[in-house]
């Protein structure tokens, strides 16, 4: 069974539960040795702001201004980062009160990946590196589609995954698991139209629910009976696929079967 | 004047047998079931086993249509998106009478263990559905036996039942 559903609207400033001698774990922050990566580093630092530069998990991550991240993936393209492998943003707005937007580059000739993270105000928009790597045309509309951040000189910015006329964007954090009002009732209204809602209903999510009285939604084993009638403890017996038998089937009685009892035809021999 | 008594009724009379009407078109129906080629998810993969050579729908006079109006059973094979329902009540609405539904495993069934936003939960919310088959994905034989009890559902209905209206998208 599920838990109950909660309104999200604060659950990031909220904690549910608090350890008291928990220590969060966070990935430490090593500085920059390598000395290729230094130089990419220093390659940007000399044109435009870094706001911050280090290691973790062997990444080097890079953090400069969001109005600056168009320029800088263009210096760091020609340093030979060629591959935009991925690219998205992640919800801060209850710690931060904004987004943080990250392109992930590789640099296939000396093997390096370094990870270019901006961070946006909520409501402001990210300039389109489409014109730069091609593979972000997506990216953006992915990131638009999921967080409802605007790309500013994207091509073709309009949602990707959910279709066009979705309300809300569902990879914010206040965003409800099982979607909000409009989502919920999504289909009925696509195909029915709004009227339909009473006559079909609320959707039903929980997972263990079970009634026997139900004969429309439920049919209980040993106990069925039609399609909207009556529930009955009368015990239905197993039917067959004989007993509804089309014109020429014959129906096998278990009783008039005969075991083949001669083993002869089958031997050590083979077969005779 | 017949010069042999015949016994009409008696086996071996005549080639002659008695049935009734609705039962002759049940067994015509319900032998020659059309599935629709129509896959959604990993439950199709499932399907399409159960219309190939091991399991053989062939077999009970199943055979897949490429379109919605030669076909008569449509399965729900698989996760049904919010964003695809229109599509689906769609092809259903394409589909000449009579017509079967077979709801495919947990997700169409019930959303499954998609709970979430995009899902659309049971695909009755869109169709009426005739079998619900259980599974993650189900067996090709689950399948089979789900269409011998749809032959079997078939057999008892009558030719002259009510048909319900179509409501088109």
């Amino acid at each position: 069974m599920f838990r109950p559903y909660q309104p999200k609207d604060n659950v990031q400033k909220k904690a549910y539960y608090t350890d008291r001698f928990l220590v969060v774990p966070e990935v430490p922050k090593l500085p920059v040795e390598d000395s290729v990566s230094a130089k990419h580093i220093s390659a940007v630092a000399g044109k435009f702001e870094v706001l911050e530069s280090y290691m973790q998990r062997d990444n080097v991550v890079m953090i400069v201004n969001a109005k600056e991240v168009k320029s800088v993936l263009t210096v760091l393209k020609e340093e030979g980062y060629t591959v935009l492998s991925e690219m998205s943003a992640v919800d801060f707005i209850a710690q931060k009160g904004g987004y943080e937007v990250f392109y992930q580059l590789l640099n296939m000739s000396v093997a390096k990946r370094i990870r270019v993270k901006c961070f946006i105000k909520e409501g402001e928009a990210v300039e389109s590196v489409q014109s730069v790597f091609r593979a972000a045309d997506w990216s953006e509309r992915e990131m638009y589609d999921m967080f409802g951040i605007h790309v500013v000189n994207h091509p073709c910015l309009k949602r990707i995954l959910l279709p066009e006329d979705w309300h809300g964007y569902p990879l914010n954090k206040t965003y409800p698991l099982q979607g909000d009002e409009t989502a919920q009732w999504y289909e009925i209204d696509m195909i029915y139209g709004k009227e339909y809602r009473d006559i079909i209903g609320p959707e039903q999510r929980d997972a263990a629910y079970v009634n026997e009285e139900d004969t429309r939604n439920f049919s209980r084993l040993g106990h069925e009976v039609a399609f909207g009638e009556e529930a009955s403890q009368e015990i239905t017996p197993i039917r067959y696929q004989e007993d509804d038998k089309p014109l020429f089937v014959k129906r096998m009685r278990p009783e008039e079967t005969k075991e083949r009892n001669d083993k002869s035809w089958h031997t050590k021999e083979g077969v005779k | 004047m017949a010069q042999h008594e015949v016994n009409y009724l008696q086996q071996g009379g005549l080639p002659i047998m008695l049935t009734t009407v609705d039962k002759l078109v049940n067994w015509g129906r319900s032998n020659s079931l059309w599935f629709f080629t129509f896959g959604l998810a990993c439950c199709a993969i499932e399907m399409m086993a159960s219309g190939a050579g091991r399991f053989d729908f062939d077999r009970y006079g199943i055979i897949f249509r490429a379109s919605p109006r030669q076909s008569e059973v449509i399965v729900i094979s698989g996760t049904v998106t919010k964003k695809y329902a229109p599509f689906i009540r769609r092809l259903y609405d394409q589909m000449a009478e009579p017509k079967w539904v077979i709801s495919m495993g947990s997700c169409s069934n019930t959303g499954g263990m998609f709970n979430t936003y995009s899902t659309v939960q049971g695909v009755d919310r869109i169709i009426p559905v005739d079998i619900y088959l259980p599974g993650c994905a189900p067996r090709p034989e689950t399948l089979q036996y789900a269409a011998l009890m749809l032959q079997q559902k078939i057999r008892r209905e009558s030719m002259n039942r009510k048909i319900s209206s179509k409501r088109f998208v």
